[in-house]
């Protein structure tokens, strides 16, 4: 037990000292590191811990993302409420989403979820008067405390670092040992009394609502939106992030997500072709690591509790 | 406890069941036999819910069942193992059957209390009394089929059931297995007064463990009774024992 709050902890301090040496444009990468992270390990609640297929969560991401720009340019109610609006946005959006999904099991789950993921995009791209379209929301005002970059990422560390212990507390309560259950065996799971998709759907909620909260805090990082956040190939991109770190892990989409990220940073700097790498990167996932990253190293060094992180 | 009158499920154009009659009693063993694909499973099936019947009454304490949702049925008291190995193949002895102690107490919607211990005293009874306690930190898929369809049968417990359906407690399982077996499904019946209903291919031990015995031929019920009754019908013996030695 000792152990395992140990390295967490560790990784916190570090990572609030950074700012004391890197510089700005590689705080303003971790600070994305972070907050895609959360996104990512927010979508395996849902995919690696539910068995869920939802394969286009970055609607989620998209409507916090654009509910707490939307609030904060044209509400005028105070900022910590608008912050908290769009994490709720996507929850509601989610729950919507998640009922109408929820009747149909895995494959089709995920096709419908990605048509109405993809209504909710196009709705976005070209609704001008009120999202601003395909120019999305430019000069978001963030507010004041948390608009210098070391506010903005001091403020993305302790939110994921919060939710994060959160989304850690879900999955070892006894809800989340359900949702492992109905993933591994959903007839059994129906057959010893649990409510199969009420629990789905309450995972779906869940999910958006973490999802939502790092798309508020991409506003506060990048002080705009853009429907591009939010268009399906992303939402491949943030699976592939759970694929790559391990979806079976807790730590394993952050892992993944850090991955990504760094090298879509540092690759698209000299080659053109991001996706290309992306595909390739998932073809070696798939035929290597099937258990991802960290699932991996996990067996390798710790056998017996294979299953852990 | 249990009583179906004339049910009848059919797939297409094949009635699975057609007219299958049964009751049981508080405290018995029942079993249910027949050739392969005389429907014994669809009738299970149809008792704990996973199918509707098309007609036929199905009823658990005076009450109407038929057509209830498996998750509501097992609220009621009914728990079932299935015949293919059905656990959770990812997660711990230990956790197959705290899941459904959990989801029995209803606490499945707590999303924030560790999960770690939580009803450990229940499951640990449980696994001793089915001889799972050593292994209870192993992963259910390493374990071997005999364990698994003993774990079945533990998950099955952890909804605290008053009647427990068995679905081939034994299939698969080699010879010293399927004595482990029977015995433990005496020994539940007799230590924790469990009502048991179950369907198996060995005839002897069918014979030496069942109260009483349902005969299913071609989806409908040939006889009910105790085993010498059933013993002594010609159409069961045509039907079915007739096959030089059964199975």
């Amino acid at each position: 037990m000792k152990r395992t709050c140990a390295a967490p902890l560790l990784l916190l301090a570090l990572l609030a000292a950074l700012p004391l040496f890197l510089p700005r444009f590689h705080i303003y990468i971790v600070a994305i590191v972070l907050l895609t992270g959360l996104l990512a390990t927010s979508l395996n609640l849902a995919i690696g811990f539910g068995g869920i297929y939802q394969f286009h969560h970055a609607v989620f991401y998209g409507v916090g993302a654009y509910g707490t720009a939307l609030m904060l340019t044209r509400s005028g109610l105070p900022a910590p409420f608008c912050l908290i609006a769009g994490p709720l946005a996507a929850a509601a959006f989610s729950l919507v989403m998640g009922i109408i999904c929820v009747r149909l099991s895995k494959l089709y789950f995920g096709m419908l979820q990605i048509s109405l993921g993809s209504l909710v995009w196009a709705i976005v791209y070209r609704w001008y008067s009120f999202t601003g379209g395909d120019n999305g929301i430019p000069g978001v005002p963030v507010p004041d405390g948390i608009a210098s970059p070391e506010g903005a990422y001091y403020y993305t560390l302790a939110v994921t670092a919060l939710c994060m212990y959160a989304l850690h507390r879900i999955v070892r309560s006894p809800f989340g040992k359900a949702l492992e259950g109905i993933r591994d065996n959903p007839v059994r799971s129906e057959a010893i009394g649990i409510h199969v998709r009420l629990h789905q759907l309450t995972a779906l909620v869940i999910a958006g609502f973490f999802g939502g909260v790092a798309g508020s805090l991409f506003v506060v990082i990048e002080t705009s939106v853009f429907p591009d956040m939010m268009f399906w190939t992303y939402s491949l991109e943030v699976l592939v992030m759970c694929l790559l770190g391990g979806m079976y892990t807790f730590f394993g989409p952050l892992v993944g997500a850090s991955i990504l990220v760094l090298l879509r940073t540092y690759v698209s700097v000299h080659i053109p072709y991001w996706h290309l790498f992306l595909g390739i990167i998932l073809t070696l996932v798939i035929i290597f690591l099937p258990d991802g990253v960290l699932g991996v190293a996990i067996r390798r060094f710790r056998p017996k509790e294979g299953r852990l992180a | 406890m249990l009583r179906v009158e004339s049910v009848v499920k059919s797939f297409g154009g094949f009635k699975a069941v057609n007219g299958a009659n049964l009751h049981v009693e508080a405290g018995e063993i029942v079993a249910v036999i027949g050739p392969n694909g005389a429907g014994k499973t669809t009738l299970f099936n149809v008792i704990t819910g996973h199918l509707a019947p098309d007609s036929g009454r199905v009823r658990f304490k005076d009450r109407e069942i038929g057509g209830l949702a498996p998750h509501v049925l097992c609220r009621k008291g009914i728990s079932r193992s299935f015949q293919v190995v059905n656990i959770f193949p990812r997660l711990s002895v230990f956790e197959n059957v705290q899941i459904a102690v959990l989801a029995r107490e209803r606490k499945t919607f707590r999303i924030f209390s560790p999960v770690r211990s939580m009803a450990a005293e229940e499951v640990h009874g449980i696994l001793r009394n089915v001889g799972l306690y050593e292994k209870q930190d192993v992963e259910s898929d390493l374990l071997s089929h005999g364990d698994q369809k003993v774990l079945e049968i533990a998950v099955a417990l952890g909804g605290k059931p008053e009647l427990l359906i068995l679905d081939e407690p034994t299939a698969g399982m080699g010879p010293e297995e399927t004595e482990r077996c029977i015995r433990l499904i005496k020994k539940l019946s007799d230590e924790l007064g469990l009502t048991i209903l179950f369907c198996e291919h060995d005839i002897g031990l069918v014979f030496e463990i069942a109260d009483r015995v349902m005969v299913m031929v071609r989806g409908g019920t040939v006889i009910q009774g105790s085993c010498d009754e059933v013993r002594r019908n010609r159409e069961v013996q045509d039907a079915y024992l007739g096959e030089d030695g059964g199975c």
